[in-house]
């Protein structure tokens, strides 16, 4: 995002924040950006004048050509900020753009620079909204940016949208304006319905993919699926499994088997068992299945019909869905174990001892979510077969129960760092850990890139010596050098805070609950960690002081969440009022802070950079901290 | 600010964007050396009002790197720390109390040493409890690293002690108002009770939730060999949500906003329709003032929303129960109800007649005719 603090600025402060790029250190071969609003302007060094005037050197066609090259955004957009001519040449030539927050930019904005964009990736909610902590009517609208991009983009393409209000006319515009759309992901998305989706069935000629992820959809029936013409072949991926309503089978049949390219099939729970051996018949180059609900009366010949239909889809590399699987039935999946590489069983319930048997015969798998009935024990077989594993996510069975239900503690995740080298993301759910046992992870996986820890009793200290588990995740950002993302819970001092902001220095996001002691466990944190884009935080005694003495660092980060901590209203105000660029959103449902001391914490603070200002869906218990509130009496 | 580098900034500087008010304190970070980057740094940091507060914080904390505070441990502020003095209008920078480099803190090192070390000085005390309010999370008083109860003129005094027993930092409080919470709370309870339910932890998506209490209906696989067929689609929506509330969304025509109710909170169908009157109120009078475009008459256009549940308003609840089928609220006792209802919706009664409000049976017709509503 940082091409949006950069179209803010004149032509002379372009010019000479162009002096901050320069040939890291590290890579000579990568550009380094380096911007900081806060900074004086320098004059561009000598370097960068020779690098400049050797890039005139070539066409126009030329560098766009070496820029075609470029993928990632990042440095697409650290070229942007070479010069005038590059940032010309690059924003004609952008193809894809990301935009992390919604309300950072807006949409004209976007329009304006890049006029020949064909894929757009756009993030609204904050990442707690999943939790149910952002109310609901906050915001996170699609609509604008629909708009904007019907008018500016009709080659558009793609559009992924995560945690978004679409509704089903922002659904049937896209459906109406883009000639050739190809690809739709809504994750975590909702305000829309089966209806909406219709019309994209039947409009988008192209579409390749549809995938729905985990939205919330208004469901009016499986009939939208037989809006897709009988003419349209090109069908890659569809996911539809977050649909609660029986789908129209025939039409999914129908449309399963004229798509030869379909690689991707995820369906919802409502599709029976005994349906899926037909729908596989038709399917049998998928790579990727989530089934329906498994499990039925089958009749033995019904049960052979599927084993038989599975075991012809000889390409499949991924399985999910089982809802409500009767472990008799899993036998049939047996035959494709060896090709798998990814398996969501998250969904179902089977014991240890059916998953152990299923699981130990996947020694290909890369990736593993599961519910925690797989216990120590699975975990260990898991660790014993799977060489590959990649990435493990461990759900609970139970998560408002007090009491453990199942075997799981800390040793099955020291088993599986024991035992699967390649393993580097891990999301977890236990009710015990020790620092012993994340010492362990940590020495025994430091190639660890995604570490999310969740004991479900808050402030659960080491259940061996009930010290704080400080020592334990802080060996994690120690050893785990490329540690880009981590989740904290147990009982947690601000001396985790402080190796946190020692060591993670490629931190992009935390999210911390229940955790610290004072102010200084955030400035840690803030001051600290290099890389935060994102930190998210709850139920944390973390106030004005590290918020203010680092009001700096929120510029350089994309959004900082505080909820029930100890912010006040005034600080709020403060922040909003002296940091214009970026927009200070108290969240309070009780009523306006302003009826309440200012000395009173607010009850939820979202803060994010932003160059389009303050936004204007605010429903009525958002209040934006600016310029003009600030001033207001109170 | 990261990444400021190469620009070979000579030395230290101060940006201070308001000279003339001492709210707003710049000041450069004692960190000056940043991880490995040897060049210094600048911050700008923006102070709370009367900042006192902070600055002793910022004396206690000595917010200087490892490897500086190494070398200028127990000796005078450096040049930067006076220059920040001088900046804050006389308010000393102390530094105090680094003495162990942070390198090892995992047992079997220095740490573990210290810890007991600073564990044999400080009295025992109980662990703390585990379900305090968060505001006033006071972590473990027999914590190593806690902070202390210190008032600001004993700092020093517990500074040294820090360093005589070798741990690397002590804080003191950070503010006033922690300082009272960690007073305020003695934590003496020893036993582990169950914390209350908070929103949102442990941190799953409702999406999930479904899921697994459907699933925690049923915890043995073995049953489920001989009757799969009656376990499979079972919804109950009750169990997902025992002790806390029980939410539903509720959709409104005409407002594209959803929102979500907590049926738990009410007991009745009166109490429900007036807590339907006071969800969009608001924002449907809002909503027909922006089609409207007008924005003065908003206070005249905010009528109640009466009626929903006999049919004689302008709008009628219905609600969609776990089969699927759309129903009129109030036809069913409250409590079959709350047990059966999966989302609710306020539609206008003209188009209720419309839409034939069915049972399973006619649930096709049904589908048909809201079919027909949203592609027509």
């Amino acid at each position: 995002m940082y091409f949006c603090h950069f179209m803010q600025l004149t032509d002379n402060q372009r010019l000479a924040l162009s002096s901050s790029v320069c040939p890291s250190r590290s890579n000579p071969t990568s550009l380094s950006l380096s911007l900081s609003l806060s900074q004086p302007i320098k004059k561009p060094s000598s370097i960068l004048c020779s690098r400049v005037f050797m890039a005139h050197l070539f066409p126009e066609e030329v560098l766009e050509h070496v820029f075609s090259f470029i993928g990632s955004d990042r440095d697409r957009n650290a070229i942007s900020l070479v010069c005038k001519s590059w940032y010309e040449i690059e924003r004609w030539c952008r193809r894809r753009v990301f935009v992390g927050n919604c309300y950072a930019v807006s949409p004209a904005a976007v329009v304006r620079r890049f006029p020949e964009v064909r894929s757009v990736e756009l993030k609204g909610k904050p990442h707690f909204a999943d939790f149910n902590l952002v109310p609901e009517g906050w915001g996170g609208y699609v609509s604008p940016w629909i708009a904007a991009m019907a008018r500016a983009y009709p080659w558009l393409e793609e559009i992924r949208l995560k945690r978004m209000v679409v509704t089903d006319d922002n659904l049937e515009l896209i459906a109406r304006s883009f000639k050739n759309f190809k690809v739709l992901v809504l994750s975590f998305c909702e305000g829309f319905s089966t209806g909406g989706l219709a019309a994209v069935a039947a409009n988008c000629r192209n579409l390749r993919e549809l995938d729905l992820r985990e939205s919330e959809v208004e469901d009016m029936g499986g009939h939208w699926l037989s809006h897709f013409p009988d003419s349209y072949t090109s069908l890659v991926s569809l996911n539809i499994s977050c649909l609660g309503s029986e789908v129209s089978f025939s039409a999914l049949e129908r449309l399963v088997g004229r798509c030869p390219n379909l690689r991707s099939l995820r369906l919802n729970r409502t599709v029976p068992l005994d349906r899926l051996a037909n729908l596989l018949r038709r399917a049998p180059q998928l790579a990727e299945l989530g089934t329906g609900v498994y499990s039925a009366e089958l009749r033995s010949d019904d049960f052979s019909n599927l084993v038989g239909a599975l075991a012809g889809c000889r390409e499949l590399r991924s399985l999910s869905g089982f809802w409500d699987v009767v472990p008799a039935y899993l036998p049939a999946v047996y035959p494709l174990c060896s090709g798998l590489t990814s398996l969501n069983l998250s969904y179902a319930t089977i014991q240890s001892s059916e998953l152990t048997k299923l699981i130990s015969q996947c020694h290909r798998l890369q990736r593993l979510l599961v519910l925690d009935y797989i216990e120590d024990s699975g975990l260990e077989a898991l660790a014993a077969s799977c060489k590959d594993l990649r990435e493990l996510r461990v759900f609970p069975s139970e998560p408002f129960n007090r009491e453990p239900n199942v075997s799981l503690t800390e040793q099955g995740l020291v088993s599986v760092s024991e035992g699967c080298p390649k393993l580097q993301s891990v999301l977890y759910f236990c009710r015990q850990m020790s620092n012993a046992a994340l010492v362990t992870i940590a020495r025994n996986r430091p190639n660890m890139t995604r570490f999310r820890l969740c004991i479900i009793e808050p402030r659960c200290p080491d259940y061996l010596t009930l010290e704080p588990l400080d020592t334990g995740f802080g060996a994690i950002v120690q050893q785990c050098k490329d540690l880009k993302r981590l989740s904290l819970s147990g009982l947690l001092t601000d001396r985790v805070f402080e190796y946190i902001g020692t060591y993670a220095k490629k931190l992009e996001m935390l999210s911390v609950a229940f955790a610290g002691d004072s102010d200084l466990g955030l400035h840690h944190v803030l001051s600290g960690c290099d890389s935060l884009r994102k930190l998210e935080i709850r139920d944390c005694p973390f106030g004005d002081k590290a918020l203010l003495a680092n009001a700096a660092k929120l510029e350089t980060m994309r959004s900082l969440w505080m909820s029930s901590c100890s912010v006040s209203f005034g600080a709020c105000k403060l922040l909003g009022q002296k940091m214009p660029r970026l927009n200070v959103e108290v969240i309070d449902e009780e009523g306006h802070p302003d009826s309440r001391p200012e000395s009173c914490p607010v009850e939820k603070l979202y803060i994010y950079r932003t160059v389009a200002g303050p936004r204007f869906d605010m429903p009525d218990f958002v209040w934006t901290m600016d310029e003009d509130s600030a001033l207001r009496p109170s | 600010m990261e990444g400021v580098s190469g620009n070979g900034l000579a030395g230290p500087q101060l940006l201070d964007l308001m000279p003339n008010n001492r709210e707003w304190l710049v000041m450069i970070d004692g960190a000056k050396a940043r991880g490995s980057s040897e060049e210094k740094k600048l911050e700008l940091r923006l102070g709370p009002p009367g900042t006192d507060d902070w600055c002793n914080l910022k004396q206690d904390t000595n917010s200087k790197r490892r490897d500086e505070a190494l070398l200028s441990f127990g000796r005078l502020p450096s040049m930067a720390s006076a220059q920040i003095a001088a900046n804050n209008g006389g308010h000393q920078a102390h530094k105090f109390g680094s003495s162990e480099a942070l390198a090892s803190p995992w047992p079997g090192t220095s740490y573990k040493e210290n810890c007991q070390k600073l564990q044999e000085q400080e009295q025992m005390k109980p662990p703390r409890s585990y379900h305090q309010f968060p505001s006033t999370i006071s972590q473990g008083k027999n914590l190593p690293f806690s902070p202390k109860e210190a008032s600001q003129s004993n700092c020093n005094h517990k500074g040294l002690n820090l360093q005589d027993s070798g741990v690397k930092k002590a804080f003191s409080q950070a503010s006033a108002s922690a300082s009272a919470a960690n007073t305020a709370v003695p934590s003496v309870s020893q036993k582990r009770t169950a914390p209350a339910p908070v929103v949102g932890w442990p941190p799953i998506r409702s999406f999930r939730k479904n899921i697994t209490s459907n699933s925690s209906a049923k915890p043995s696989p073995e049953p489920q060999n001989d009757t799969p067929n009656k376990v499979a689609r079972e919804d109950k929506p009750v169990e997902t949500c025992e002790k806390k509330g029980m939410f539903v969304k509720i959709n409104m025509d005409g407002v594209p906003i959803g929102r979500k109710v907590d049926l738990k909170a009410y007991d009745s169908y009166e109490k429900l329709s007036s807590a339907v009157d006071e969800l969009f109120r608001g924002l449907l009078a809002a909503q027909q003032d922006s089609s409207a475009g007008g924005i003065n008459k908003k206070q005249e256009e905010e009528k109640p929303i009466t009626g929903v549940l006999d049919g004689r308003g302008e709008y009628t609840l219905v609600y969609e129960d776990n089969e699927g089928d759309r129903m009129l609220v109030g036809d069913v006792p409250w409590r079959m109800f709350v047990s059966t209802v999966k989302r609710l919706r306020v539609l206008k009664s003209s188009e209720v007649s419309a839409l034939c409000l069915g049972t399973k049976h006619d649930k096709n017709s049904l589908e048909m005719k809201t079919n027909q509503k949203i592609f027509s």
